[in-house]
């Protein structure tokens, strides 16, 4: 439990990498590291699939990304309709690559491919929380 | 080239906006076609595979009811999903099942009836075609993955929309010829480029419609094909590969790593390069992805893809003709149907069969039919 709290809507309430929701709550959006082989996950794995372990540590994601792209949603699936437009956004942190939505009041036409962002945690009504990019 | 397993029969049914009858209906529709082909009847079968994207039936366990309808008990079957490219996947169970001596004669039908369920159901569904737990939270559908391959592509490459506008006028001016499809009006440029943004830079003529739909392909054995067909058409290459189902786990955007890998091994088996494809039929979901196409089926260089649009030459009289029934743009795409569908229209085209969209003395023709945003790759050559 405690998964819940993830996102706009969550679909999925139960994970052994619960843990980043608490990390989000303390402001910091982490990844996680195997302590077997170094490989870093985001998002973040409870498991090493490489060398079959579940021996992960938290890592967080400091400093700036590129914009990998992104595009502005006019038209949302069920559950998002109050939330559009938003820009969805892929941005690469020195080779970790992170999913998920432009900060609000950033116009598309502020957005370019290779972009400087950071990336920080969103509080959401309703007990729930996120994260968001920001221009670095 | 491997002659070891054939194409005997294929049906397909009209595909519409709302089918008015069942699934076990709309399943008989492409099946009566394709057994009527191939001159078969339901004991000559030995077994049958059912293609869906399951999370759109209300029936639980369809293959069960389809299969007891069309006649094929006691035979055995079974269920077969790889989302939109099910009916692929169900062609090279099919054939493996073939090769391996373990059948003669396989049925592979392939349906969706979309509406049945309700549009928001529907949309409800597709957020969740994503990563549930990271990706789908930020309201991910679609048209806004396949709009981020676009925009990484364009960014690359310097491919543009009008590069993609082009590919839906050519896209609708074949599906003005195709009565099965779902779409049928001509499409120009201006219409395209001035339609409403869906998620940026895909507009709402890049994108295709869904559709209720069925597919049926009667696959033999060399020697009962021999015995059975005048025209078979054999498999010569089957390629199946898998990507991240995440954007965070794929290497690029601006091609899909699945379709290339599938490219490659289907060309391996068949023992042919890309020049040797005389007609083909790509996963045109969206405008981008028929663009994408190009380049990981080896039809241009990549980067490259838009100068074959815009010459001309993925046209019927092109060095490629490519998705000439209209593609999933203007037939529309029921999902487990679809892979089907471009099969039975290369099946088609290589029996010289194609009327108005015949390419003349096409001989070696190719299926690209993907799962899902790029995580199914399903590649498949056919010659006569």
């Amino acid at each position: 439990m405690g998964f819940e709290k993830f996102g706009q809507v969550s679909f999925t309430s139960q994970t052994r990498a619960a843990e980043f929701v608490d990390y989000l709550e303390k402001g910091e959006v982490r990844a996680t590291k195997c302590n077997e082989c170094g490989r870093v996950f985001f998002p973040p794995r409870a498991d090493c699939s490489w060398c079959m372990s579940s021996n992960v540590e938290w890592l967080e994601i400091k400093g700036q990304g590129k914009i990998d792209s992104f595009t502005k949603v006019n038209y949302a699936p069920t559950g998002f309709e109050k939330d559009v437009p938003y820009i969805l956004t892929l941005a690469d942190f020195d080779g970790i690559k992170v999913f998920g939505r432009m900060n609000k009041e950033i116009s598309e036409d502020n957005v370019k491919v290779g972009m400087a962002v950071k990336v920080a945690p969103l509080t959401l009504s309703e007990g729930k929380i996120t994260y968001e990019f920001l221009p670095a | 080239m491997p002659k070891d397993v054939a194409i005997i029969g294929v049906g397909q049914s009209h595909f519409v906006r709302g089918y008015p009858g069942s699934i076990r209906e709309l399943a008989f529709d492409a099946y009566s076609e394709a057994m009527k082909d191939a001159g078969l009847g339901p004991d000559d079968v030995n077994a049958s595979i059912i293609c869906t994207a399951p999370e759109y039936d209300k029936q639980r366990s369809p293959s069960g009811l389809i299969a007891e309808y069309l006649g094929l008990n006691p035979q055995p079957t079974f269920a077969i999903e790889t989302v939109c490219s099910a009916s692929s996947t169900g062609l090279k169970v099919a054939y493996s099942m073939i090769k391996s001596g373990l059948h003669d004669i396989v049925v592979v039908l392939g349906f969706q009836k979309m509406s049945e369920i309700t549009s928001a159901d529907s949309q409800e569904r597709m957020g969740r075609g994503a990563d549930i737990m990271w990706e789908s939270p930020f309201g991910t559908m679609m048209p806004a993955y396949y709009a981020m391959h676009a925009r990484a592509h364009f960014n690359k490459y310097g491919s543009t929309p009008e590069d993609l506008a082009l590919i839906r006028v050519k896209a609708a001016k074949y599906g003005t010829l195709n009565e099965r499809a779902v779409y049928r009006k001509g499409v120009e440029f201006d219409q395209v480029m001035s339609s409403d943004i869906i998620a940026s830079p895909l507009k709402m003529f890049d994108c295709c419609a869904n559709a209720d739909g069925s597919s049926c392909m009667v696959l033999a054995s060399a020697d009962k094909a021999k015995e059975i067909s005048k025209k078979p058409v054999w498999v010569l290459g089957v390629g199946a590969a898998s990507a991240a189902m995440t954007m965070t786990g794929r290497d690029a955007l601006s091609g899909l790593s699945a379709a290339r890998e599938a490219a490659k091994a289907a060309y391996e088996m068949a023992g042919v390069t890309p020049q040797d494809i005389d007609v083909a039929e790509v996963h045109d979901c969206f405008t981008i992805a028929e663009l994408m196409a190009y380049e990981n089926l080896g039809f241009a260089e990549p980067g490259k893809g838009n100068e074959l649009i815009r010459n001309g030459e993925t046209y019927i009289g092109g060095k490629i003709p490519v998705n000439v029934d209209g593609g999933l743009l203007s037939k529309g795409h029921p999902i487990g149907a679809t892979g089907g569908s471009q099969i039975r229209t290369i099946v088609l085209q290589l029996r010289d069969e194609a009327g108005d969209i015949q390419v003349p003395g096409a001989e070696i023709g190719l299926v690209h039919n993907i799962g899902g945003v790029g995580i199914y790759g399903n590649v498949t050559i056919l010659g006569r």
